[in-house]
């Protein structure tokens, strides 16, 4: 084993069939339609990783991951809408050179907290900026009052439902319950012909390897260790001298920067944003994924969204009845019989039999029998 | 936005918009009731609270339909029965549930959160399934339609002042329950120490059931009062049960009395805004001072001291 900061071996393995399954075996299989799909799937993978370290490693459930996934997919919506806005596009409003839905709302002028989203610069620095100080807000006013566990989950479902009934409110601002549609160029560049979406998608998958290594270095630096601590134990941690609240919040805000990162990319493949992925079912939905890939695994939330959006698709388009049933079923299922989700199925039955096959290979090729297997099946 | 309204007119909007809140009033309490035994009693966070209660309103629906069929003489008088059979609906429902899949995880309770999303996921399904995707409406008896005329600007609907009087009553039956009688003494006393509960011979799986069967049996009875306000469809029980949560959390959790004083201030700070901005404002408004106090002041309105 080598003993290095950021992942043990068998991590590194799995980053890299991540990888190649990711960048090469995707790309080459799936038609533009489905990889756009797949792109749309990974948008929610980056929360699930948030999750993992918040939830997971953390202990704090939030069920309020969709306001800053939404903050993020509108402030990159923004900028875009503004760019397809441009007073030669809009030439037939009543006033050109606004989005299409403030015309219809009888805006004339665009509102002051629109102006600097004509800026590409500050819509990056907003799509980290505005959910991770949200985040820190909410994270500083519960977490210094230990508040935490259930009621932390109640309260962050609250701040969904409420920004949900804002956006939709407030039509003339935000579009409404139709969300921002009609999102056309990036800086002069198409994103909605074929080549744009493949480029598109891997720079998602880049930035996505950018943010699982962000959480691999928080899993095994000493700031994760804490968490762990912390999710088991919090008054001893606190009575070792450590600032309990400070690492709550770090890790709520790192998983709503995940989040929000998410969230511009869904504006950027998917070409629309609405306040229907921000409300509590998909905040909520976002959970499941974590929960059915594992919540203490990095890739493991990975695949576990990947696994329920591609059963999904499928079931809806097939027996849209059965499609709840199943997604109900299986968040039973996960919560009774696997808490560790698919990460941990693969950890107690399948891991160990790979690792006693490799091992009975190098020591002694023909000496194992199937007792020694069922002998040493999951350990603990 | 007062400033259009001479105080007078002010007094009278107060009350008007009181008087309509107080629908509003009796569900929350109903549900926030339910959910308070739920949650604060056993710390089980039952996400599918509403969809028990609109299994009661789909019950209060086919009641309504059964006399309207074959005794539209007794039709003024479906509501008591439809009110019971709602209750047992939902609390058979309930205690089933509770019987499958809470009892695994009384220690786990963020586990129950999602187990019973799931669930209420499965029941809104089978509601579609069932009684169709259309939202249905239930027809109001003869004598349950109007208002009293208090004076000439204040009108009070009857059946608001009607479903608030049995509200009350529930809430009084309630208490008495959990404090007064040998049942709630057991449940208070698995609360507070299951371990020791259980050793003086109080059979703690039992209380479990039927605590839980009471809570979402009573959502059931909030559902017939809900087929007052809305019409009821498969997804409308999900609309209300963030507020719910608000309402317990708001109220400081284990405390009746705290979760009746929050329904109210909560119900009737909403009823009053909506008379002067859109309901959708009004809502974000209630909403965000709500999480407002909880953020100064977590423990809610009326915390019992409880030791850890």
């Amino acid at each position: 084993m080598t003993d290095n900061r950021f992942f043990n071996r068998s991590e590194l393995i799995g980053i890299l069939v991540l990888a190649v399954f990711l960048v090469v075996v995707l790309p080459l299989t799936l038609d533009v339609f489905r990889l756009n799909l797949v792109a749309k799937y990974l948008t929610y993978a980056f929360v699930a990783l948030g999750l993992v370290i918040c939830w997971g490693y953390g202990g704090i459930l939030s069920l309020g991951q969709g306001v800053f996934f939404g903050l993020g997919g509108y402030c990159m919506a923004m900028f875009l809408k503004l760019e397809a806005s441009s007073v030669e596009n809009t030439k037939i409003q009543s006033t050109p050179g606004i989005p299409d839905f403030m015309d219809w709302n009888q805006i004339t002028a665009l509102p002051f907290f629109w102006k600097p989203f004509n800026s590409l610069t500050f819509t990056i620095a907003a799509i980290i900026l505005v959910p991770g100080i949200f985040a820190w807000i909410i994270g500083t006013a519960m977490f210094k009052r230990r508040v935490g566990g259930t009621y932390f989950a109640i309260i962050t479902q609250a701040v969904a439902a409420i920004l949900t009934i804002l956006i939709v409110g407030q039509q003339g601002y935000t579009g409404g319950i139709n969300g921002m549609t009609d999102l056309r160029t990036l800086k002069g560049w198409d994103i909605r012909p074929d080549h744009a979406k493949i480029v598109l998608y891997f720079f998602e998958v880049g930035c996505l390897f950018v943010c699982i290594m962000i959480a691999q270095f928080v899993r095994h630096s000493k700031l994760g260790r804490i968490l762990v601590a912390m999710r088991e134990k919090e008054d001893r941690v606190r009575f070792s001298g450590y600032s309990v609240a400070n690492f709550k919040i770090f890790a709520f805000c790192i998983a709503a920067v995940f989040a929000a990162i998410g969230g511009a990319m869904f504006a950027l493949n998917v070409g629309f944003m609405s306040p229907s992925f921000v409300g509590i079912v998909p905040s909520i939905e976002m959970v499941i994924y974590t929960a059915v890939g594992g919540r203490l695994s990095i890739l493991g939330a990975i695949y576990g969204t990947l696994l329920v959006n591609f059963a999904k698709t499928s079931l809806s388009e097939t027996f849209p009845e059965l499609w709840l049933f199943g997604l109900g079923g299986l968040f039973i299922a996960v919560v009774l019989a696997f808490p560790n989700g698919l990460a941990g199925i693969w950890g107690d039955y399948v891991q160990p039999r790979i690792d006693r096959l490799i091992a009975s290979r190098k020591s002694k090729p023909d000496g194992w029998t199937d007792s020694s297997v069922a002998d040493g099946a999951p350990a603990e | 936005m007062f400033g259009d309204y001479s105080l007078g007119d002010l007094g009278s909007i107060f009350v008007m918009q009181g008087f309509a809140g107080l629908i509003l009033f009796s569900v929350y309490v109903l549900m926030a009731l339910g959910l308070a035994i739920i949650f604060g009693q056993m710390g089980v966070i039952n996400m599918a609270h509403g969809e028990f209660m609109i299994l009661g309103a789909y019950v209060t629906w086919m009641t309504s339909n059964l006399f309207q069929t074959y005794m539209p003489s007794l039709f003024g008088g479906y509501f008591f029965l439809a009110m019971i059979l709602a209750f047992l609906a939902s609390g058979a429902l309930g205690m089933l549930v509770e019987w499958v899949l809470i009892r695994h995880l009384y220690k786990r309770p963020l586990d129950t959160l999602l187990a019973t999303w799931g669930l209420s996921l499965m029941l809104q399904q089978a509601y579609r399934s069932v009684f169709g995707a259309r939202e249905v409406g239930v027809e109001l008896p003869q004598w349950m339609l109007g208002s009293l005329h208090v004076t000439d600007s204040i009108e009070v609907p009857i059946n608001g002042v009607f479903v608030m009087c049995l509200t009350v009553l529930i809430t009084v039956g309630v208490a008495y329950v959990m404090y007064k009688s040998r049942w709630g003494r057991q449940v208070r006393a698995v609360v507070q120490n299951r371990i020791m509960a259980g050793a003086v011979g109080i059979n703690t799986e039992k209380v479990d059931r039927y605590t839980y069967g009471l809570g979402c049996g009573i959502a059931g009875i909030a559902g017939s009062a809900f087929t007052m306000i809305g019409s009821t469809g498969p997804t409308s029980g999900q609309l209300y049960i963030v507020d719910t949560f608000l309402v317990v959390v708001f109220g400081g959790a284990a405390s009746l009395l705290g979760t009746i004083a929050s329904a109210f201030s909560i119900s009737q700070t909403q009823s009053t805004l909506e008379f002067f901005m859109s309901g959708s404002m009004a809502k974000v408004l209630t909403l965000l001072a709500v999480v407002g106090i909880l953020m100064l002041r977590p423990q809610g309105l009326f915390a019992l001291k409880v030791r850890k």
